[in-house]
């Protein structure tokens, strides 16, 4: 029996749909059977982010309204043949399918599935109740940003009410170092203060994230880019793992290691 | 028989007269023989104001009665009301005095779009985050970060106060005043307290040691009574 995670942030924009693709991709590199669920329907993302746009025959709503087996509509990964993803409908609307029907969905794919990863989609209205309908565990995506930080807030306080998922998860994503320094963005430690959850991961903003959804391939699978290597230990730190927080300090070559190996400030 | 005995007993004290009224008679009778009495009492029209007490003993007086009885003294040109005491209340009364007097325990952090509210004084042990809101209709009492927005006294009690472990609020409210965060970014402030100055007519924030010369009898039972 699996376990499904929702992945959620209630402001759009800030890397939902990306660090689904991204996780999903580190567990199957782990060797684990990993299911990916796009919810956002209407507006579907992760196929083309997963570069499997041109697979999809069926979708979620064919499932959930019986029209086909969820094995039908499920698209097997190009990388790995235990990454699978259920596509979200792009036809359709939200209303279209019910957190009923969801539920029983996702229940019946955790048969199969080590993990299960629902990309929810913005806002906390119809879509949202449909995405976490099924989840047994949260996880909260959020940017350095007071915007991004304040509807995080609020969708850990609505994920608190659920009953039946636990504690939300937090990942803060596109951390800008230099800004932090200088103390235009929110630091970590303050975000981590605020919202009073468990920090999952920190992402850097890294170009290679954007390049690699441009061409259809997790960054994840990219085997030394920071963003990648962020990835990778989110996904062992999911598998109950201890990892410590990568620094988001830059190596300035091999004479600041050599100093910081004898304790000198550089 | 009850014409025998007083039902209204006039008594001279330092403060003004106190009317004794008794509490068995019927309040016609009551209303009938104040009148007697007030009209025949030789007051001389110079004399000075006179405070008036009408104490009614273990009668219950609805806010109607007590009008009755005011009007018929007011109507005499020196004598003033101070106050109509009664010795009973309504459960009714009793229990809002007790909700007023009650604080209410919360245990958990408000997040953004979240809505607290209390009968009486609220004691939050959490934080309040941007986008949240806590209100009480007495003190309110934070013991963790208040950076959202706390209304205290929202049924219009100026003298209830607002004090936080950190206060860095969005706004401020007490009673019908309001008090917003400077455009500025603030660092908050550790131990503080915020209630309405009479003088200045705005809210204040302060240390919170300064709270008990601010509002000394914050604690006692006859302060909440007449504010209730």
């Amino acid at each position: 029996m699996g376990e499904a995670i929702v992945i959620t942030s209630g402001k759009g924009g800030v890397g939902k749909t990306t660090t689904t693709a991204n996780i999903g991709t580190a567990l199957a590199l782990l060797g684990k059977r990993v299911c990916l669920i796009d919810t956002d329907i209407g507006l579907r993302n992760l196929d083309v982010v997963m570069g499997l746009e041109n697979r999809i025959v069926y979708d979620i709503v064919d499932v959930v309204q019986n029209r086909c087996k969820p094995k039908q509509a499920l698209v097997k990964d190009k990388r790995f043949d235990c990454l699978h993803l259920l596509p979200a409908s792009q036809t359709s609307d939200k209303d279209d399918v019910t957190p009923e029907g969801m539920k029983k969905v996702i229940l019946e794919l955790k048969q199969d599935y080590d993990y299960i990863l629902i990309d929810c989609p913005a806002g906390i209205e119809q879509g949202y109740k449909n995405a976490i309908a099924g989840a047994d565990k949260a996880i909260v995506v959020t940017t350095p940003e007071k915007s991004s930080v304040r509807d995080a807030d609020r969708i850990i306080g609505l994920l608190e009410k659920e009953e039946s998922i636990g504690s939300p998860h937090l990942i803060v994503n596109r951390i800008r170092n230099h800004m932090v320094k200088t103390g235009d963005m929110l630091d970590i430690n303050d975000i981590v203060t605020v919202l009073a959850v468990d920090l999952l991961g920190i992402i850097a903003d890294d170009d290679e994230v954007i390049k690699a959804s441009h061409h259809g391939e997790p960054v994840a699978f990219q085997p030394d880019t920071k963003a990648s290597i962020s990835y990778r230990n989110i996904a062992r730190r999911i598998l109950g793992e201890s990892v410590p927080l990568m620094s988001l300090e830059d190596e300035k070559g091999m004479m600041s290691k050599v100093k910081k190996f004898f304790g000198i400030k550089s | 028989m009850n014409n025998k005995k007083q039902a209204v007993t006039i008594k001279g004290t330092k403060e003004g007269l106190t009317f004794i009224i008794d509490e068995s008679c019927s309040f016609d009778h009551v209303l009938i023989e104040l009148e007697q009495k007030l009209s025949s009492s030789l007051v001389e029209k110079e004399h000075p104001m006179i405070k008036v007490n009408v104490y009614v003993g273990n009668r219950y007086v609805s806010q109607e009665m007590k009008d009755q009885i005011i009007n018929i003294v007011r109507s005499k040109k020196n004598l003033i009301i101070n106050d109509v005491i009664s010795d009973v209340m309504t459960k009714k009364e009793a229990r809002k005095i007790q909700q007023d007097l009650d604080v209410t325990t919360i245990t958990r952090m408000i997040r953004s779009g979240q809505v607290i509210h209390v009968k009486g004084d609220l004691l939050l042990i959490g934080d309040v985050n941007p986008g949240g809101r806590i209100t009480a209709t007495g003190n309110i009492y934070v013991l963790g970060k208040l950076t959202g927005i706390a209304h205290a006294g929202v049924e219009g009690n100026r003298q209830a106060v607002i004090a936080a472990a950190y206060m860095n609020p969005t706004q401020l409210r007490i009673a019908d005043f309001m008090s917003r965060a400077p455009d500025f970014e603030t660092e908050g402030l550790f131990m503080e307290c915020a209630y309405i100055d009479n003088k200045e007519e705005k809210i204040i924030i302060d240390r919170l040691q300064r709270l008990s010369n601010i509002r000394p009898n914050m604690n006692s039972i006859e302060r909440r009574m007449s504010n209730g």
